[in-house]
């Protein structure tokens, strides 16, 4: 398929140069050098190609071939994406183990998609339909739960010739045929999209359903929509990823894409060590049947690096397209503009701020946009949601990535150094933070939980801002100084803090919280501050109420009460009620 | 220098121009990117450089013992057609080597038919095995709140004049592989260190060789050394070279080995150097762009692998110009390995030894590697009490700074006293002072318990009860 198209002419790093061909085009595949190793076309000048190349060009001779393929970088759609973990151009990691053993080699061409599963394909349409592209006629169980739905691919239409009756086929096999005006196509699971295209829909809606991940300070405070987009940026060693793969863990989505971009081999490793013994709460099926992986881990070449968000995100909008809910994380955003950076730079182009070429925010925006919560080709609802890490280097907000990201996303989830050096997790802190979804979403909370959830939620974010203009007063005077109702604040903020924003990824109780487990424990801690105003209004010092046995309860039942066992924080209520009613008899 | 494979190939004569250890060489044809040269000057003596970029019949070559006595005409360059490659052999424990992995020993060349390119390749995440055995190192610090488990990448990010040799030479010392408690921990026969030094002064090449030495460990040691007047920019082949042995070692040999990298701010200037001579556009503070890409390429040398028994730990050592952690040397560093040991000034001037920073340290990996059939069931929900509790002793102790330290309240007072107990007692510790996890968990509890048990949130009511060591703290 593929041909000669130049000469090597010129090497440096994960970057390019040859002689030849004038009908080589941009973004095309191509192999470069003997060992042919994948490659795309990032620009062209006369007859002067320039590349970068998805693998390490250490050794690379100038004068080597360099070949076109006249196709554009495509990932491979079908049955068997999830469970899988592929590179960031998306070669199957388990297979590559197999031919080369614990390192990674090169000029391995594999097949994404395995070629000789055999799935049991369900036609939904017949001879004579006519269709449209996207629409599904045919459904595949790529798990014991998960139905795949086969899909028209997106540019085409026409009137069905032929369809299998149901059996076991693989994903090259003819499974129908299309009648395109006066050309017939052969139909097959196996699909493939250019990846730097978006995948088309019907059209795009508002979400006014949140995500939700099961972690109190998102869910609660700073909630993404299905199909929004989220920030989370900190320092090194502040909960970024953690926080990922929480979200991957328990998100109510329906298919996880995780792209470990530039990050480290080891987190890989335990997400493929974790994830298949973790039940996911809807399913009942291994976490893992539900995910796919990317790993271009930061040893791994640059240039596929770059290519990883985008691999990525278009398996992300595949499942989207079938009708289901993904969510995606990338972690880490910043990674991926530093290999823009890299190639950028060898290029010799125009660096605009801190090296960055001036493209950045397109192509960050170009990214973010392919969020969105769609009616699909075929009439259906499918979203996809991104959640992006972005590293600023030394944790300085101000950087170029976390600004123009900013600019992208709804929901900002900004992780702080001293919370985190402080040991409160997630070090998500709550006055930096913002989501511009609180109105879409409220509906949601009142028919689904049946609460006035924004109300109980703004009135907790206000004491907790109260919180923080009062301890600039104590840092100065000390706490003596203050009155007894504010002291009553300084209190109530530390429950919120240690005993609702405090959430321990590691511990299997507090790990997740069901929404109605977080409104409750919201609601005790809010009641309390009620019933102790009281109190303190009755002239009772605020020492008392700091003793009160209920206060440790409030702060442990996060991991002492599990999802299942609510009833307990009813009983922790009526605690509240006798121990602070005791108070109102003795202060009167 | 005859550590590298030597293979006939073209030679060139005379070079188009020299800057700094860079020269840009006409005249050859299909040079490979990454390649290896020899150069001869006009005297005849040789030396090594290697290729960085390549155009048609010109390429860029770095010259690893710098320019100086090279000339325009009287220069060769011979392509060597291979990238660099260091012979590894089990002999080469016990040696000392040059930065570019030669003897410098007096020694012959290690004898053996294995060459492995010093980039190394990336592991496969699917063939990582995930770290899960802790290393005790004897310091409470490490072990019980920043716990170090065998196949992590955990530096020491310090400043000038602070003990970090003194540390890292006592981990070295004292590591063996951790049991849990009330069960034996073993030193493994199957244990070699690599070191290597970029930049560094005599002296401390030297105390590492006298500390190994007097461990009775030289024998299993090998070291690299590129020292403070040596070639810059050989170091930054020094930490490849100490890593492919390493490599070797770990996953050939089937050993667990320790690497210690030091001092990795010299090799990032080294780094910044060549990027500057080259006009790249710099990204903060003049260091390249792709620095963060060629760190993570060493610090991911660290690991398990499903194939081998063995593993490479790796404790690299750096000095934060002006003690500041957002210098991008320590902070990319931070974004890639796991964890980190910072060492604080005002601890040091205490006269605190270890002076390990107990909040702004961490390992990541210690979740995985503590707990029940490892250390002790307690040892987590300890650990975060313990941080808890000096994190809040910090706020106290600058609100005590401000209002005096009889102004606070009881319980602040009982915080501050815990505080300078838990520096002086748990975090302090003599150089030759070897604590079991026991020992560390135990000062832990004692200290602890100076606070009253309605403060102690992050542990459970049941490790009060079996732990806490007073009625309520008070006594
Ligand atoms: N929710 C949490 N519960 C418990 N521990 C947490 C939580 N979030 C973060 N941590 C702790 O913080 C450490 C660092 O978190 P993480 O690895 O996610 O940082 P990061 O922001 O991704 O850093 P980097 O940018 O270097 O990758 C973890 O190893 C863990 O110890
Ligand atoms: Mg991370």
């Amino acid at each position: 398929m593929s041909e000669q198209v130049g000469i090597i002419t010129w090497i440096n790093g994960p970057v390019v140069r040859a002689r030849g061909s004038r009908h080589v085009s941009m973004l095309e595949l191509v192999e470069v050098g003997e060992e042919r190793l994948v490659g795309e076309v990032i620009g062209l000048d006369g007859d002067i190609i320039t590349a970068q190349v998805y693998e390490e060009t250490s050794g690379m001779r100038t004068g080597a071939p360099i070949f076109g393929t006249g196709l554009p970088l495509s990932v491979e759609l079908g049955p068997g994406l999830l469970k899988s973990i592929f590179d960031g151009v998306q070669r199957p990691l388990p297979l590559i183990e197999m031919q080369s053993g614990s390192f990674i080699g090169r000029g391995m061409r594999l097949d994404p998609l395995y070629r000789k599963d055999r799935w049991r394909f369900t036609p939904r349409c017949k001879e004579g339909d006519s269709v449209i592209g996207g629409q599904i006629f045919g459904v595949v169980m790529e798990t014991e739960t998960f139905e795949h739905h086969i899909m028209v691919p997106p540019d085409l239409s026409g009137t069905l010739t032929w369809v299998v009756e149901e059996g076991e086929y693989t994903i090259e096999e003819p499974i129908a045929r299309l009648k395109v005006g006066k050309e017939e196509k052969e139909l097959t699971m196996l699909q493939r999209w250019p990846v730097r295209r978006y995948r088309p829909y019907k059209s795009r809606l508002g979400s006014t359903t949140p995500l939700i991940t099961g972690q109190r300070i998102l869910d609660t405070f700073f909630p993404v929509a299905k199909g929004g987009a989220a920030g989370i940026p900190g320092p090194f060693g502040s909960g970024k990823t953690v926080t990922q793969h929480s979200i991957a863990k328990w998100a109510d989505a329906e298919v996880i894409v995780y792209i470990g971009c530039g990050e480290r081999g080891n987190e890989m490793t335990e997400v493929l060590q974790e994830f298949p013994h973790l039940v996911d709460p809807r399913s009942g099926r291994p976490l893992m049947e539900r995910t796919v992986l990317i790993a271009n881990t930061s040893n791994m070449p640059v240039a596929a690096r770059e290519a990883s968000i985008y691999t990525g995100i278009t398996i992300a909008e595949y499942y989207r397209d079938m009708g289901y809910h993904v969510a995606l994380m990338a972690d880490s955003t910043s990674r991926w503009a530093e290999a823009l950076r890299e190639v950028s730079g060898r290029l010799e182009e125009m660096p605009v701020e801190e090296g960055y070429p001036a493209y950045l925010a397109g192509r960050l925006a170009e990214f973010y946009e392919r969020a969105g919560y769609v009616e699909t080709v075929n009439g259906d609802y499918g979203s996809v949601s991104i959640v992006g890490a972005v590293s600023p280097p030394g944790g300085d907000f101000s950087e170029p990535v976390t600004q123009h990201t900013k600019r992208f996303i709804r929901c900002f989830w900004a992780l702080d150094k001293s919370l985190a050096s402080a040991r409160h997790f997630p070090a998500i802190h709550w006055l930096d933070s913002y989501s511009e979804y609180l109105e879409d979403v409220a509906g949601w909370w009142r028919e689904k939980v049946g609460v006035d959830w924004l109300r109980m939620r703004n009135h907790a974010m206000e004491i907790l801002s109260e919180e923080a203009r009062l301890s600039q007063i104590v840092k100065l005077v000390g706490p003596d100084a203050l009155p007894d109702e504010e002291r009553l604040i300084l209190e109530t903020a530390r429950l919120l803090r240690e005993g609702f924003l405090q959430q321990n990824a590691m511990d299997t109780v507090d790990a997740y919280s069901s929404v109605e487990k977080q409104i409750k424990m919201l609601d005790l801690i809010l009641h309390f501050h009620e019933r102790a105003l009281r109190v303190v209004k009755r002239r009772a010092p605020v020492s008392v109420i700091h003793n009160l046995p209920v206060v440790d309860t409030l702060i442990r039942m996060k991991s002492a009460v599990s999802n299942e066992e609510q009833e307990k924080l009813d009983e922790i209520r009526k605690q509240i009620d006798e121990q602070m009613s005791q108070l109102d008899s003795e202060y009167r | 220098m005859s550590s590298v494979i030597v293979q006939s190939g073209q030679e060139v004569l005379g070079v188009r121009s020299i800057a700094g250890p860079i020269m840009i060489v006409e005249g050859a044809a299909n040079v490979s990117y990454d390649e290896v040269v020899e150069i001869r000057d006009a005297q005849g003596r040789m030396r090594l450089g290697r290729v960085l970029e390549v155009g048609e019949k010109v390429c860029v070559v770095q010259v690893f013992a710098g320019s100086t006595g090279l000339s325009i005409d009287g220069t060769s360059v011979r392509f060597l057609g291979d990238t660099l490659r260091i012979p590894v052999a089990e002999e080469m424990l016990g040696r000392v080597f040059g930065g570019l992995g030669n003897p410098v020993d007096g020694g012959p060349q290690p004898l053996t038919d294995t060459y492995a390119d010093v980039n190394g390749a990336p592991i496969n995440p699917t063939a990582r095995v995930y770290p899960r055995d802790y290393i005790q190192t004897g310091i409470s610090a490490i072990d019980g709140l920043n716990t170090l488990l065998r196949g992590q990448k955990l530096p020491i990010f310090s400043g000038a004049g602070m003990p970090h040799d003194q540390l890292a030479a006592q981990i070295v010392r004292q590591a063996t592989l951790g049991a849990e408690v009330g069960k034996q921990g073993t030193q493994s026969e199957q244990f070699a260190v690599v070191f290597a030094a970029m930049g560094v002064k005599h002296d401390v090449a030297d105390f590492f060789r006298r500390s190994f030495t007097e461990s009775g460990a030289l024998t299993r040691v090998a070291m690299f050394l590129n020292l403070a007047d040596d070639p810059p920019v050989e170091r930054l082949v020094t930490p490849r070279a100490a890593l492919t042995l390493a490599e070797y070692l770990a996953y050939e040999c089937q050993m667990h080995v320790l690497v210690i990298l030091t001092d990795m701010t010299n090799y990032c200037e080294a780094l910044r150097q060549i990027s500057n001579i080259r006009g790249e556009v710099p990204s903060r503070k003049g260091y390249p762009g792709y620095l963060y890409s060629d760190l993570a390429a060493m610090y991911e040398r660290t690991g398990r692998i499903s194939t081998s028994e063995g593993s490479i730990t790796q404790i690299p050592i750096l000095t934060m110009p002006s003690d500041d952690i957002t210098h991008p040397v320590p902070d990319l560093t931070g974004y890639i390995t796991e964890g980190q040991i910072t060492l604080g000034r005002d601890l040091d001037q205490k006269g605190i030894y270890p002076p390990i920073a107990v909040l702004p340290s961490l390992s990541r990996l210690m979740k995985d590697g503590i707990g029940k059939g490892r250390t002790r069931e307690d040892h987590s929900h300890w650990g975060a009490q313990l941080y808890a509790a000096y994190a809040h002793m910090q706020d106290v102790r600058a609100l005590a700074s401000v209002i005096g330290e009889e102004e606070l309240g009881e319980v602040d007072q009982k915080y501050l006293q815990f505080g300078r107990a838990f520096e002086r007692e748990f975090v302090n510790q003599a150089l030759t002072e070897n604590r079991t996890i026991e020992q560390t968990l135990d000062i832990g509890w004692r200290l602890l318990s100076m606070l009253p048990k309605e403060e102690l949130t992050r542990v459970t009511l049941d490790e009060i009860k079996r732990y806490h060591k007073g009625e309520d703290g008070s006594s």
